[in-house]
């Protein structure tokens, strides 16, 4: 059952009615003081460069994709937000079980542009994040993450650790059997994980409408007698304030909650995807109106704190990428023995024969030539 | 005749059915507005409405299972599954009840149904797009499992494959939904589900492969004729059933054997081909029938797949191996 003692945004944001908490409005204009979170200026400004280094990586390796550089990429544009302010409350000790689309979190907790683009390079070397404490690598395969993340909150829980878990999933992803069944499981096993949907409104194709009956998404959590809250995810004040209540919720011992972020993927799919096929311009401005990136900018005018000068960090921060990139680019070491090496703790013997026929292999066509 | 692609072919059978046979539904994940993520379903919501072509929410195991419902109710559904690495969430429905509901039933509820998907590695892709699982499937009783390799015989199965009373399991070469171009009739036409086609005839050694491997066996098979070997190329179709006498005969014939296919070597199809040889021409045997096969590893990314796909050289390779045994 919901505690008694549940954050008051929780109670005051009642998926059941619809709400959506957010703090501030497309203008950058506070609409909910007694919700603003007490952020130092010199925090926002962090947050601001971190959405910005995310948004200018994300338009490079779309770029980088497109020159036929690099192979299949799954854009992050729109959702900046989300990621930075979950980033943002994320400690270093606790667990991130990404989907496929939370680029700025796994960047906060030490995964690399480099990584990132030898992953989308086509080497697992990349997506192994293998420097990134407590970091498991994305999950394709649609919802089967949120089962994962309340395992490892089960033995956070048995281990008496201080971490938390944070897993994500998209719109979509709430269609799958595993989506409740992994909400169903943290809410019989009270296990520290922040669950969040981040609702990009489309599944590939497939509008958000066509997904469910349910009013929101948020409100799924009612059957699971989980917390759940929707946020305007396009605002990072509001993102911020609820990751950082979330965290404190669940570390605290009293259970999982369940975050919808309202969002809207502005890009593809995937870059082999084509919206156009399915949504209008008109939806795509309409949603741009709300762009995190620009709203958070505008908030910051506002309040007077806006000090970046943004053409020259956007110049340092893209040949920064660009070094990244070149460098994963240059990564051309691929040993063929690696095909084999992951798969076992020892190698079976008839996986070491394989790999012996294929030396052999090797070794006609080197003759051959 | 008109020129198609496999993508086109299958369009086109699902179309001539759909007109046909008002019973039909076809659905799945991006399946209605968008046409499919390759493209195999473009145009038909249009045509035949949203009660009959749609989009489904986002659940492999919702997809299959309700289409399991319709099926034993009346209609005749062809679902899609977006790729082989998302059949998985549907394995439980298709492996308990999709496989056994003819059985169970003593044939009161068939399961007259199509699950298609593509499969297939060499397009470059992420983790659960490469995979070749069709031993997993023809080793469920019950199930048809079907692959074309060209854009005419993926039209004549779909629709053998549509008309079938029993479940089957259609998988979709996607590196050659494209690559192959081929003047296909539009009219209606079926090919007999179970039957193997003998691509090319030769006397040396038959090599028995299917989808996307049949094009790589033809370019080894070039290579091999350079040095005088006659390679006999014997195209599956049907996985289960598996064409026992087309392949018995040609071994018999040859004396050797090769299989071709991505999947993992072990307990494969080629595993199960190789138990026809030695029961139906053991004594014609003159070299060991092996497999050209994927490792018994992951699929790897774009970077080291290259090692695991399959070329005409390591095809050639087995051959010339094979012959000097």
């Amino acid at each position: 059952m919901i505690q008694n003692d549940l954050p008051a945004i929780f109670r005051d944001f009642d998926p059941i009615e619809d709400k959506m908490l957010q703090v501030i409005d497309n203008e950058g204009n506070v609409v909910n003081e007694p919700l603003m979170p007490a952020l130092e200026d010199e925090i926002i400004i962090d947050a601001y460069k971190q959405m910005l280094y995310e948004r200018l990586a994300d338009e490079m390796a779309v770029s980088y994709q497109r020159q036929g550089r690099m192979y299949t990429y799954t854009p992050n544009m729109g959702q900046e937000a989300i990621h930075i302010a979950a980033g943002m409350n994320i400690r270093k000790e606790d667990w991130v079980v990404p989907a496929f689309r939370e680029m700025g979190t796994l960047l906060a907790k030490g995964v690399t542009m480099k990584e990132m683009f030898l992953f989308y390079l086509g080497n697992e070397q990349g997506g192994s994040f293998k420097d990134a404490y407590h970091v498991l690598p994305i999950a394709i395969s649609i919802g089967t993450q949120f089962h994962h993340a309340t395992g490892i909150g089960y033995s956070v829980k048995y281990r008496k650790k201080d971490e938390a878990v944070y897993t994500f999933i998209g719109d979509g992803g709430t269609s799958e059997g595993d989506f409740s069944e992994g909400l169903n499981f943290a809410g019989v096993w009270q296990v520290p994980v922040v669950f969040t949907i981040q609702n990009n409104q489309y599944a590939i194709s497939v509008p958000v409408k066509s997904q469910t009956n349910s009013i929101n998404l948020a409100v799924k959590s009612v059957a699971f007698g989980i917390p759940g809250i929707k946020v305007d995810g396009n605002d990072f004040l509001a993102m911020y304030l609820v990751y950082k209540t979330a965290s404190e919720y669940v570390r605290s011992g009293k259970g999982p909650v369940l975050i919808e972020a309202v969002t809207y993927r502005r890009g593809a799919h995937t870059t082999s995807d084509d919206p156009s096929k399915y949504r209008c311009k008109d939806e795509e401005t309409l949603w741009g109106l709300t762009d995190p990136l620009i709203r958070l900018k505008r908030f910051m005018q506002n309040k007077g704190i806006w000090q970046i000068d943004e053409e020259k960090l956007i110049e340092e921060y893209r040949l920064e990428i660009d070094a990244q990139f070149v460098d994963a680019e240059n990564n051309k070491s691929y040993p063929w023995e690696e095909v084999f090496e992951n798969m076992y703790t020892d190698m079976p013997d008839e996986l070491e024969r394989q790999k012996m026929e294929y030396a052999q292999f090797l070794s006609w066509k080197e003759k051959r030539r | 005749m008109s020129v198609m692609t496999m993508v086109k072919a299958i369009n086109n059978a699902l179309d001539i059915k759909l007109e046909e046979d008002k019973d039909i539904v076809v659905y799945g994940e991006d399946v209605g507005v968008e046409g499919g993520v390759f493209r195999v379903t473009e145009g038909l919501q249009q045509k035949y409405g949203v009660e009959r072509v749609f989009d489904s929410p986002l659940a492999e195991s919702g997809i299959v299972g309700t289409a399991l419902g319709m099926a034993v109710s009346g209609l005749r559904p062809i679902v899609e599954l977006q790729f082989e690495g998302f059949t998985f969430p549907a394995f439980n429905q298709i492996l308990s009840n999709v496989s056994r509901m003819q059985n169970r039933s003593r044939k009161k509820y068939g399961v007259p149904m199509v699950i298609r998907f593509p499969y297939g590695g060499g397009v470059n892709a992420l983790e659960h797009h490469s995979d070749s699982p069709e031993a997993l499937f023809a080793h469920i009783p019950g199930l048809k499992v079907v692959i074309p390799s060209t854009p005419h015989d993926a039209k004549g199965l779909m629709i053998s494959a549509i008309e079938s009373n029993d479940p089957i399991i259609f998988m979709e070469p996607k590196r050659i939904y494209r690559a192959i171009k081929q003047e296909v009739s539009e009219e209606k036409f079926t090919l007999p589900l179970g039957k193997a086609r003998v691509v090319q005839e030769g006397t040396d050694i038959t090599i028995v492969a299917f989808g996307a491997m049949i094009r790589e066996c033809q370019r080894a098979i070039a290579m091999a004729q350079e040095t005088g070997i006659s390679v006999e190329l014997i195209d599956l179709r049907s996985i289960y059933p598996i064409d026992r006498e087309t392949v018995g005969n040609s071994v018999r014939k040859t004396g050797r054997m090769l299989i071709v296919a991505e999947a993992h070597q072990s307990f494969s199809v080629g595993s199960e081909l190789i138990a026809i040889a030695n029961e139906e021409a053991f004594l014609y045997l003159e070299a060991p029938p092996r497999r050209v096969a994927g490792f018994d590893t992951i699929v790897p990314l774009a970077q080291g797949e290259k090692y695991y796909i399959i070329s005409p050289e390591r095809i050639f390779y087995e051959i010339e191996k094979s012959i000097k045994f």
